[in-house]
């Protein structure tokens, strides 16, 4: 569950990436957000990740208030949330099942509950086989798998994925939005950024636009009406 | 899902250590060189004071009273001796006891013979509490009335006792110094660590691990330069001292400087070493967890 109200932030450098966003995503929800480069959208996903704090406004994340709560809480918020880049940002030097594993071991989970969980999420992205593989020897889709698989390890209530398609051919990014959808299916709140105007009109979900840092349209009509570049 | 990691901390940090094995290298050196240096003022210092109270102990000044004093007006002058807060002890030496000390110090008994003790003066041995006011309390002594002659030998105490004071400035400066130079050392060296692991540790935070967590290896890593830096240091200092003291006795066949033995100072030495290895390793490593840390 995602709660903005009346969100601004303001960088040091005095660039004002947003500027009044008020939003709510219900738990369960599938929502792509879009927008021009430079509207604000990842500044939105790290105002979501805590790794930005409001400049005034309330963020809500799963109950949790980022803008209030103690710094040391912030760890148990992340656990909360899931999160996949463009860039995939897997370890290089770890195999696809330690990968993932890391997730679970740096929030102190048991060797028993890893060596059970693990295998269950790989085959739930399709990378069953390709366990002991390290990342350099994937695919760029492959790679975005074993990002996904590890943002859903630790059973989050939601998923964030800022562009997870940026980096793959067409084909790819359907598949990917496939999954992430499956993913949805069962149960955990999606909320994906995107440029590709083809990819989210193939998906009847709500679409939220944003441009120079307001909400211009949010509608459920899952068509992605704004003009980009 | 709570679990003791430190397991997992000992084994990243320990990681750490090999996979910058120069650095690692270049800051346990660092700490070596550093409490060599630091133990070798420290043992100097405490042989020195040592010596010192030695010397404090040893020696005295002999107080002759005045000829024409009687046995008993001597002895009244012995009160007031004693009055100077300085003075420890004023023992009376009648002039008989003086010549039978002198006979007493000679191989040759028949040195003596024929000399009178009336040649000699009755006296005091006045031993100090402070020698490094030895020249003050010579100075009141003779202001005593019937006191003819002090004599007191404060130019050996007073060397000692600047050397002293010089060593402990310096010590202390030097000390210093080199702390902050290893501090300095292990704090880059923990901080090519966490540059290397920037990305590790950017997908840490990412996926909720706590800035304990995160810190752990880094901390272990730390300590563990210092305690190794430390040990080695330790068993290097035993080794060149106990060296030193044997060359020195060999030579110093008078036994002037009586030497600590290691065996009765390895406990604090060790402890020392142990507590700056720690403090160097662990703040060093903290420094810098601190500045990368910081969001
Ligand atoms: N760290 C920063 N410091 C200062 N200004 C920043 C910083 N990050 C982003 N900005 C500015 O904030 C605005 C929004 O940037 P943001 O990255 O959120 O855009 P975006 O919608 O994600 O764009 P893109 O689609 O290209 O990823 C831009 O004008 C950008 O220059
Ligand atoms: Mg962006």
């Amino acid at each position: 569950m995602i709660d903005l109200r009346n969100v601004t932030k303001t960088y040091d450098n005095g660039a004002k990436a947003v500027k009044g966003i008020s939003l709510h995503i219900e738990d369960g929800e599938f929502v792509f957000l879009v927008g021009p480069s430079g509207s604000g959208k990842s500044t939105l996903i790290k105002l979501l990740t805590a790794e930005l704090l409001p400049t005034t406004g309330m963020v809500l994340v799963n109950n949790f208030n980022t803008g209030k709560i103690k710094r040391s809480q912030i760890p148990y918020m992340r656990r909360t949330l899931g999160v996949i880049f463009q860039d995939f940002r897997l370890i290089e030097k770890k195999n696809v099942f330690d990968n993932v594993a890391f997730a679970m071991r740096v929030i102190g989970a048991s060797e028993k509950e890893i060596k059970s969980r693990v295998p269950y999420v790989l085959e739930l992205v399709g990378l069953e086989n390709k366990s002991h593989r390290l990342p350099e020897e994937l695919s760029g889709g492959e790679q975005q798998r074993v990002a996904i698989a590890r943002a859903l390890i630790n059973n989050p209530q939601m998923i964030i994925a800022d562009e997870p398609t940026g980096n793959l051919d067409p084909a790819r990014s359907l598949e990917i939005m496939m999954l992430l959808e499956r993913i949805n299916a069962l149960g955990t709140t999606m909320m994906v950024v995107t440029h590709e105007k083809a990819l989210v009109n193939r998906f009847s979900k709500r679409v939220i636009a944003i441009d120079d840092g307001l909400v211009i349209s949010d509608g459920m009509d899952g068509y992605y009406n704004y003009e980009t570049e | 899902m709570k679990r003791n990691n430190f397991g997992y901390y000992i084994r990243e940090g320990n990681k750490g250590i090999f996979v910058h094995g120069f650095m690692s290298f270049a800051a346990i050196c660092a700490i070596i060189a550093c409490l060599l240096i630091m133990g070798s003022f420290v043992l100097i210092t405490l042989n020195l004071n040592n010596i010192i109270s030695d010397l404090e102990r040893e020696s005295e000044i002999l107080v002759y009273i005045d000829d024409n004093l009687s046995e008993a007006e001597a002895k009244s002058v012995g009160s007031n001796i004693n009055m100077i807060t300085n003075v420890q002890q004023a023992v009376f030496v009648s002039r008989d006891e003086a010549l039978q000390d002198y006979i007493g110090q000679q191989d040759d008994p028949t040195l003596f013979d024929g000399v009178d003790a009336t040649t000699l003066r009755d006296r005091y041995r006045v031993t100090l509490l402070d020698i490094g006011q030895t020249k003050d309390t010579v100075t009141k002594i003779e202001a005593i009335s019937g006191v003819a002659k002090v004599s007191a030998h404060y130019e050996i105490s007073n060397g000692f006792m600047t050397m002293q004071s010089i060593l402990n400035v310096a010590s202390t400066a030097i000390i210093a110094i080199l702390m902050i130079v290893s501090l300095f050392i292990i704090s880059n060296t923990v901080k090519l660590a966490l540059y290397d692991r920037r990305e590790e540790i950017a997908i840490m935070r990412m996926v909720g691990a706590t800035n304990r967590f995160i810190r752990g290896p880094f901390l272990i890593e730390g300590f563990t330069l210092g305690i190794v830096g430390a040990a080695i240091a330790f068993f290097a200092e035993w080794g060149v001292y106990s060296l030193i003291t044997v060359r020195i006795q060999a030579v110093d066949t008078m036994k002037l400087l009586n030497l600590l033995p290691f065996m009765d100072i390895w406990a604090p030495m060790a402890a020392g070493f142990a507590a700056v290895g720690f403090v160097v390793g662990v703040i060093g490593s903290a420094l810098s967890i601190r500045k990368f840390l910081r969001v």
